[in-house]
């Protein structure tokens, strides 16, 4: 009989703690068949967050450090200083990558630290019980915001993407999402496109993935997917912010 | 190479290369600046890493990635860059990563003062970060000894994958006396495999993991045990001490680092005047040395603690001597030093006690 789909070598077969219609499944998934398609698995070191994707190291069948809070892309980069060929990535929410973790990241990028960074935009802290992030929209009501997010009290969300896209060391930057098919397939694409300029030695590259979580949103998984095209999108635009790979820029 | 004359803080750099360390992160602050200097231009050379990060808390997460990935790793600060330090400290010591920390110490507390000080000896010796986890803690006297210890401090750090601490003052980070790194010890150089380290898989069929978490309680309380029998070697086999005129000695001096030298010119004092008094110099602050005080207690009239802090080896030495004699105490703080002529006198307030 002829094998028409399997899982990829990328993942353990550690089940997913992950709640019904969460997102990181899909991400897990991506980053794992783009490192078995792109022949670094034996030789990339992963870094876990603190959030949701706590226990990556589970999943992600390579070597792992799990990282304190925030702290992801400094334990990143003195793994990258001491091997730098190998594939060395950090998978982050937004809690772990925009507030408390916001110099590690920004320094990060701005050294131009030749590491690769999936961070997962959900709106909201996953792990603690639906507390407001950085990324939280203007209105919405979380545990910590229950009257909405108020700009005179909670400030603006933060564009991560724009932001770091104006640093000299960034090497690729995109935001996309998974709502849909079509979707979770440019997802992928861009996660290969980031790997393959850390490989390129162009520098840090980071994709941003407008995710779901029906848990803390209250939401039915299909009302949360739903969310992210109505709500987030318009908000955090999907796209290339910066690309200096000379072989995508030529296919367009 | 001959002896060369050095400051404390070069000194350290250059026995931490020696010692086979080829990675350094780092956040400058007074008064270990010399560490940073020396490193950007000598880790080039030996093809080696130096970084500065954007913060200690983030130089010190570099220090678990590279330690984590099988590097000797060094880090160094002073007092309030080494408070920042302490949450990834813990995390370090519970993922049982080595590596080699130097607090040069500043005075205290908050921002403080630029000066010595011998103030952040519980944070040292005591914890500083959560949990139960220890770090083995060396403190030189000498820039001689400052190379020596830091030498050691790798191999030990290996050897039980456990952060190692070199704790000096401003002062021995920043006085320049003649080094030998000829004589130093070169087969603690030897640096060992690391068959846990995290250096992509390659061709072995295991993942390595580099963690400290574990939500199963069970886990997580045999895994503290299991620390802590490393503790309990180390204990055992890395008490290290100095002990200078003890025999028949009438009172005791107990000092560390710089001022274990300002000691024995108070010792010198007290001879001129007939007064037999000696010195234990803790080397290793953790694990203390008690066998010292085990030998003199039943001798000695009573112990003296002379610190640069408000009193905190102080404790050990009560634990130490456990109630069978006086312990005192005397300290200046702020980065004020003790005088020999002070503590004769303190030593003569103690003998007019009846």
């Amino acid at each position: 009989m002829a094998v028409v789909f399997q899982k990829t070598k990328g993942l353990t077969d550690t089940p997913f703690h992950y709640c019904p219609g969460c997102t990181h499944g899909i991400v897990h998934r991506l980053v794992a068949e783009v490192m078995e398609e792109l022949g670094v698995l034996d030789k990339a070191i992963g870094v876990a967050p603190v959030g949701c994707a706590v226990f990556a190291y589970e999943y992600f069948n390579c070597d792992m450090q799990e990282a304190a809070h925030g702290r992801a892309p400094a334990v990143a980069t003195g793994i990258k200083r001491v091997h730098p060929d190998k594939i060395v990535f950090t998978y982050q929410g937004d809690g772990d990558l925009a507030a408390i973790g916001t110099a590690e990241t920004v320094h990060a990028a701005a050294r131009g630290e030749n590491i690769t960074v999936i961070f997962i935009n959900n709106a909201i802290y996953g792990m603690t019980g639906g507390q407001m992030a950085p990324t939280s929209l203007i209105g919405q009501e979380t545990l910590t915001t229950p009257y909405g997010r108020k700009p005179e009290n909670n400030g603006y969300p933060i564009k991560m993407c724009e932001m770091l896209s104006t640093l000299e060391g960034a090497s690729y930057i995109e935001r996309v999402s998974v709502y849909d098919v079509k979707h979770v397939l440019n997802a992928k694409k861009a996660i290969k496109n980031a790997f393959t300029a850390q490989i390129n030695k162009k520098g840090f590259s980071m994709i941003e993935v407008l995710s779901s979580c029906p848990t803390n949103w209250g939401m039915s998984p299909n009302e949360a997917l739903k969310w992210i095209k109505d709500k987030m999108e318009p908000y955090y635009p999907l796209g290339v912010y910066k690309n200096t790979l000379e072989e995508v820029k030529q296919n367009g | 190479m001959a002896k060369v004359l050095m400051k404390g803080n070069e000194a350290l750099a250059e026995a931490a290369i020696q010692a086979g360390c080829r990675h350094y992160f780092g956040y400058p602050i007074t008064p270990q600046n010399e560490v940073t200097a020396y490193m950007a231009k000598r880790m080039p050379e030996v093809g080696g890493v130096f970084l500065q990060a954007e913060s200690e808390v983030s130089a010190i997460n570099m220090v678990y990635g590279a330690g984590g990935a099988g590097a000797r790793v060094l880090i160094t600060s002073s007092s309030p860059g080494i408070s920042l330090m302490q949450e990834g400290i813990s995390y370090i010591a519970g993922a049982e990563v080595p590596c080699v920390i130097a607090n040069i110490m500043r005075g205290g507390p908050g921002l403080g003062g630029i000066q010595p000080s011998q103030s952040d000896y519980f944070q040292a010796t005591k914890g500083g970060g959560h949990g139960d986890y220890k770090l083995i803690v060396l403190a030189p006297s000498t820039i001689q000894e400052m190379a020596e210890l830091v030498q050691q401090a790798f191999h030990i750090a290996d050897k039980y994958r456990n952060p190692v601490m070199i704790l000096g003052d401003g002062m021995l980070g920043q006085m320049m006396e003649p080094v030998d790194f000829d004589i130093l010890k070169k087969e603690e150089n030897k640096i060992e495999e690391k068959p846990w380290a995290t250096t992509g898989m390659g061709t072995r069929s295991k993942r390595n993991i580099i963690n400290s978490l574990e939500l199963d309680p069970q886990v997580l309380e045999k895994h503290n045990i299991e620390i802590f029998k490393k503790y309990q070697k180390a204990a055992k086999e890395e008490v290290r001490y100095e002990m200078t005129d003890c025999e028949e000695a009438e009172i005791i001096l107990v000092a560390y680092g710089t001022i274990a030298r300002v000691a024995k010119n108070a010792i010198e004092l007290a001879k001129r005047e007939n007064i037999k008094v000696g010195l234990i110099r803790p080397i290793s602050l953790w694990p203390f040395p008690e066998e010292p005080f085990k030998k003199t207690r039943d001798h000695v009239k009573a112990y003296l603690t002379i610190e640069m802090s408000m009193g905190q080896m102080v404790e050990d030495v009560k634990l130490a001597v456990n109630g069978q004699k006086e312990v005192h105490f005397y300290g200046r703080v702020g980065g004020m030093v003790p005088e020999p002529m002070a503590i004769l006198e303190e030593i003569k307030k103690i003998r007019g006690k009846k």
